[in-house]
């Protein structure tokens, strides 16, 4: 076990240390951000001191020894356009997308679990038809182009909702969230919800084939014949046994949760770090994108390692056959 | 041995003629036993069609500076351009018709998407049927990649290549490539390591028929239908990942503006109520992704009984 643990972190460790190779030589080899910076009346002096200032001067592997030497540090460099630490904007701006990203994948939960359960319950039904359809729907349509119905509909001609910011933030734990104020909350709401749809889509789609497996076992039938009550079947005896691969599966998703809210922060104008990148990629602020890039990038093989891990728990045969390999 | 070489040869033929005569002839009446899916299909076909023959049906070139007048801009649907013709979808705030514009924005999206696709396709073709047929440490370290960025969202991928390389309509095109190629990878791969070990691959390696020869002639073929399926839904998605990217800023330039870039350029003017600059490219970006969607979900069902029997009931 522990050797499984071992190799796969070592691959982790080379993943990163691959992508950290790609990403710095890939961001650093395009365009010239010293001339976006550095105002078009400036001489050449002023042109010479700012390529001194962010070290563009030297050469590209000297660069990327001293990138890699300041990462191992947790120092990304500075923003060419802020002059602040990258990797402390990318922090600042965290909080703003993981709570973002929580209220979608809760939202998901809580919406498509029960949707999930009603179709699973009765699929010949209009109203399960109609569910499916949207869940189709839900996987087909692109997140922006949701996002845009969405301000159009509750901000414009409803004006029920804001359409951007994050509106007031409260603190809790030492982080500002918008999750606890009556402001935040409003404008919390389009955006994950905008965020949620493609999860709700799966999560409808998990629950109902779950549900329809199980309703044929055995358990279910003895439960009847006991003369248990259908609510109780279904609510403790079903759910139970389809909650595990659900909750799995949805906690999995948590990652690209984060990654696409990169769409949905952009339409939202939602402060996080998603919003950051998209800027940061147009005013070529090297930094940003090189530290958002390896942050996502650690994310992700996080999660996969832990994903990797718990399968290896749960399922012998996954630590075999890689062991055979 | 010629003889039963001839033999062989001539049974081969005579397969391939039955091949193709009756079993077609019954994918294509399953097809159209879905009126969903016939639906969809007539209309991606006139959406196609339409694209294709742009220049001829629509009032103006939106492209051409001089056929673009300032003093038509931001109109609603209905109303009469300055040089006479009917705008019935309004225009956008460069004075552009939104129809012309809509149908030249669909040139561009759906050759991006269809031009990546199948660049991916071919790609991940030659890489999963060489893993499969190679077999051992090649297959061990191809699959070890494949696996690796079907770890990323396909999004992510592509938004990550942007940002390293920058924007470009070749830029686009490679990321949506890479972005893609490990979907088909993955599918074709499954499906030639289960013709790998069919007898006729065997009977043809005892003939001593070229590994190339049995890898393309031979596996290939019957790898394509899962990999047909696995290419309209994955067309559908480069589109739409394209329109994001687009609308993000970080994809098509506004000098071959796709849908993507058409509704990007309307979001402005939708907070003060002129909807439709966006709302009308955004339509046809949707009803072309869901056609698509619809007729590679029903090409599923068809052409792979064994799926259609489990997940095909599914929905």
């Amino acid at each position: 076990m522990s050797v499984f643990i071992i190799r796969r972190l070592l691959q982790a460790a080379l993943i990163v240390f691959i992508m950290s190779l790609i990403v710095f030589f890939g961001v650093n080899v395009i365009g010239d951000p010293v001339y976006m910076l550095v105002s078009p009346d400036a001489d050449q002096a002023d042109i010479e001191k700012a390529i001194e200032r962010l070290g563009l001067n030297l050469p590209i592997y000297e660069q990327y020894f001293k990138f890699l030497n300041g990462a191992w540090q947790g120092d990304l460099g500075d923003s060419f356009v802020f002059g602040e630490p990258a990797l402390k904007l990318i922090l600042h701006h965290m909080p703003a997308t993981f709570e973002l990203a929580f209220t979608a994948l809760a939202m998901a939960i809580v919406i498509g679990i029960p949707l999930g359960l009603y179709s699973g319950l009765y699929p010949e039904q209009k109203i399960s038809k109609g569910i499916m359809a949207g869940s189709i729907l839900g996987f087909s349509l692109p997140t922006f182009w949701v996002g845009l119905m969405l301000i159009m509909l509750f901000a414009v001609m409803l004006g029920w909702l804001p359409s951007t910011g994050r509106g007031d933030t409260a603190k809790l734990f030492g982080l500002q969230t918008s999750l606890f104020t009556l402001d935040g909350l409003s404008h919390v709401i389009l955006p994950a919800l905008n965020l949620a749809l493609l999860k709700i889509s799966l999560a409808i789609r998990l629950t109902r084939s779950g549900v329809r497996e199980a309703m044929g076992q055995d358990y279910v039938k003895f439960a009847r014949a006991k003369g248990l009550n259908t609510s109780r079947i279904i609510l403790v005896h079903v759910m139970k046994n389809i909650m595990i691969p659900v909750v799995t599966v949805m906690g999995l998703e948590f990652g690209s949760l984060v990654a696409f809210s990169v769409v949905t922060e952009s339409i939202f104008a939602w402060p996080g770090m998603g919003k950051l990148l998209i800027d940061a990629i147009l005013q070529l602020d090297r930094p940003i994108v090189v530290a958002y890039l390896m942050i996502i990038v650690l994310f992700f093989v996080v999660i996969n390692l832990i994903v990797d891990i718990i399968y290896s728990i749960l399922d012998p045969r996954v630590r075999l056959q890689d062991q055979g390999a | 041995m010629t003889e039963v070489v001839q033999q062989d040869l001539a049974s081969e033929r005579q397969v391939q003629t039955i091949d193709s005569e009756t079993p077609f002839k019954r994918f294509v009446s399953e097809f159209f036993d879905s009126k969903t899916a016939s639906v969809a299909l007539f209309i991606l076909l006139s959406i196609i069609i339409l694209a294709v023959i742009a220049p001829w049906i629509t009032p103006q070139d939106p492209y051409d500076l001089a056929q673009v007048d300032v003093l038509d801009g931001r109109q609603p649907p209905g109303a009469e351009a300055f040089s006479g013709y009917t705008m019935w979808l309004g225009s956008d705030g460069a004075g552009r018709d939104l129809y012309s514009g809509i149908l030249y924005g669909l040139r561009i999206s759906l050759s991006v998407g269809v031009m990546s696709g199948f660049i991916a396709l071919l790609i991940g073709m030659a890489v999963g049927l060489l893993a499969a047929y190679a077999g051992g440490r090649a297959e061990n370290v191809i699959m070890r990649v494949v696996d690796l960025q079907l770890s990323f969202p396909a999004a992510l991928v592509a938004l990550m290549l942007i940002a390293i390389l920058g924007k470009g309509v070749d830029k686009i095109i490679l990321a949506l490539v890479v972005a893609q190629w490990a979907y088909y990878a993955r599918t074709v791969r499954a499906s030639a390591l289960v013709e790998r070990n069919k007898e006729y691959v065997e009977a043809a390696a005892c003939l001593g028929i070229s590994h190339a020869r049995i890898i393309f002639r031979h596996i290939m073929p019957n790898c394509l239908a899962p990999l047909i399926v696995v290419g309209t839904v994955q067309t559908a998605h480069a589109i739409s990942l394209e329109a994001t990217l687009s609308f993000l800023g970080v994809g098509m330039p506004q000098t071959s503006p796709s849908l993507g870039v058409l509704i990007a350029n309307g979001f402005e003017y939708m907070l003060s109520g002129r909807y439709w600059i966006s709302v009308f490219p955004g339509i046809a970006l949707l009803v072309t992704v869901v056609s698509i969607n619809l007729v590679g979900d029903h090409l599923r069902d068809v052409l792979n009984p064994r799926i259609s029997t489990g997940g095909g009931k599914a929905k």
